[in-house]
């Protein structure tokens, strides 16, 4: 626990664990992203959908080793210590940036920094905004016009026919893809990897799994307002 | 050439400030840009009025004194020099040209175009030493160093801490200058001693100072003179993460 404390006193260690939960974040969004897949699957012979019998499977692997639900809440409550640490640490370093310079220039730099390296901090935000409406339209249905528990990819559909909503979700997954692009990119030098041969794949990674992302999903959302899923 | 100038004329740390507008007439375009000031200081004088302060001292790109920003761009527009080697054939005729400090609170403008870069010093007091007797001058190739690390070695020592790495990064962020004063020891045996407590001391100081966290953009290597690589960044933060999780318990300062 003392490692843990004396690394979130330096900006480089607050750094390191943002790469950390930002490492922890990416394995989920990549699984959640394979779930959704699910959702093109043809309806087998019990008449269920396999996404809502894959969500059914989340709900109670392991029982009866673990409770029901067990694995469910133990993977929610780590992803949710993942991303209270990677916005405290970004709220924290990014008070430090702003104190370091209180006056800007007259002329902004025309240097080269990524649009993606530059939008980290409101990217971060839209995506937390993104995922609280998520969470209210898919998981709890507050928001959904016709919410049923259970019934995944019912929900899904209804909830995509309408277009802004759909819109919405993309633009969203493309905001996350931009952050990746960056991300991933990133914590290779935070966690000081210094490998030559890493040094090369870097920008092919971070380009080549946030588009794998990107299209992942988007692909479901664009499904159903083109109808092949209804 | 004809040009106009904004400058930032600032009398003190305490003052205000604020941008002036000068003509320059009758640039050559081989003067530097440097001479260029002179001569707009000249005319200054002549008509009485207080010259525009600005830092120099080599003027051959060595020494890290002249810094300052040239519409935007730390040392101006051209890649891999100082603004004392920027010839004035980088600009037309007309232009407008807006020159400015280094702005980062931990480089607090002391008088126009002069910030006091002191913070700089203080991180490599902090740990940018080694206290290993390495013998004299005729020892000096008695320990042998494989090639690669020496070039390293020397590629990072090129830093002549002129600061525009802070300047040109958004988090006003000085993990490049830091690294490359942690790097041109750690890749040789005589700094190996130190070398995690070196890391560490001078991160730490970074932050005291009062930089900004670098978020990997990469816009202090396209302005730096000497060509830093921001690989040396992932080196740096590799000793700090290192060294502390090594030390996390034992008692620091040792
Ligand atoms: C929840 C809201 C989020 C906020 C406010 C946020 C903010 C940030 C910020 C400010 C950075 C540092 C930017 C930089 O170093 O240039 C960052 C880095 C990163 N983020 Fe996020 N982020 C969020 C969500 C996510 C999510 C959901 C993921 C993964 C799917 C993620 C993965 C990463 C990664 C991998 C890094 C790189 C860390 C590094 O630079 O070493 N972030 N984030
Ligand atoms: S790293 Fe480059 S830009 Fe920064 S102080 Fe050294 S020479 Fe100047
Ligand atoms: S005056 Fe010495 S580097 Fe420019």
């Amino acid at each position: 626990m003392s490692r843990v404390v004396s690394l979130y006193r330096s900006s480089v260690g607050k750094k390191s664990l943002m790469a950390v939960s930002g490492i922890i974040l990416i394995g989920f969004v990549f699984g959640h992203m394979a779930g959704n897949l699910k959702a093109f699957e043809a309806v087998g012979e019990s008449g269920v959908h396999p996404l809502d019998s894959y969500a059914q499977f989340l709900r109670e692997v392991g029982y009866p080793l673990i409770p029901e639900y067990g694995l469910l809440w133990g993977v929610r409550l780590a992803l949710l210590a993942a991303v209270g640490v990677h916005i405290v640490a970004a709220y924290q370093l990014w008070r430090q940036s702003r104190a370091a310079r209180t006056r800007r220039y007259h002329k902004p730099d025309s240097q080269v920094f990524s649009y993606a390296s530059r939008t980290m901090r409101w990217g971060g935000v839209i995506i937390v905004l993104f995922v609280i409406y998520h969470l209210l339209h898919f998981t709890t249905g507050d928001v959904h016009p016709d919410f049923e528990y259970g019934s995944v990819y019912q929900n899904l559909v209804i909830g995509f026919q309408s277009v802004p909503v759909a819109l919405f979700y993309i633009v969203a997954v493309g905001a996350l893809s931009l952050h990746l692009y960056h991300g991933i990119w990133s914590v290779f030098a935070t966690l000081g990897v210094q490998n030559p041969r890493v040094e090369r794949l870097r920008r092919p990674l971070a380009a080549g799994l946030s588009l794998v992302l990107f299209l992942g999903y988007v692909s479901v959302p664009i499904a159903v307002m083109i109808g092949v899923l209804d | 050439m004809n040009l106009t100038l904004h400058v930032w004329r600032q009398t003190g740390p305490r003052d205000k400030g604020g941008f002036e507008t000068y003509r320059a007439d009758d640039v050559s375009e081989s003067m530097s840009f440097l001479d260029m000031l002179d001569l707009v200081n000249e005319e200054l004088t002549l008509a009485g009025k207080e010259p525009i302060a600005f830092e120099h001292d080599c003027r051959e790109g060595i020494c890290g004194s002249c810094g300052m920003m040239i519409n935007g761009v730390a040392h101006g527009p051209q890649k891999l020099i100082t603004a004392c080697q920027l010839h004035m054939r980088s600009f037309r005729d007309g232009d407008e040209i807006w020159i400015e400090p280094f702005r980062a609170t931990a480089f607090p403008v002391m008088r126009d175009l002069v910030v006091d870069r002191n913070s700089f010093d203080r991180v490599i007091q902090a740990g940018g030493y080694i206290s290993v007797r390495t013998g004299s001058a005729q020892d000096a190739n008695a320990t042998p160093i494989p090639k690669p690390d020496a070039d390293r070695a020397f590629d990072a020592a090129a830093c002549i801490g002129c600061g525009a790495c802070v300047a040109a990064c958004p988090n006003a962020s000085a993990m490049l200058f830091t690294a490359a004063k942690a790097a041109h020891l750690s890749y040789v045996p005589q700094g190996q001693t130190e070398r995690l407590d070196r890391a560490l001391s001078m991160a730490q100081r970074h932050d005291e100072e009062g930089f900004g966290n670098c978020t990997n953009h990469g816009a202090c290597q396209e302005a730096c003179p000497k060509g830093i690589s921001v690989d040396y960044i992932a080196r740096l933060n590799r000793d700090v993460l290192k060294g502390t999780l090594s030390k996390a318990g034992s008692t620091s300062g040792d």
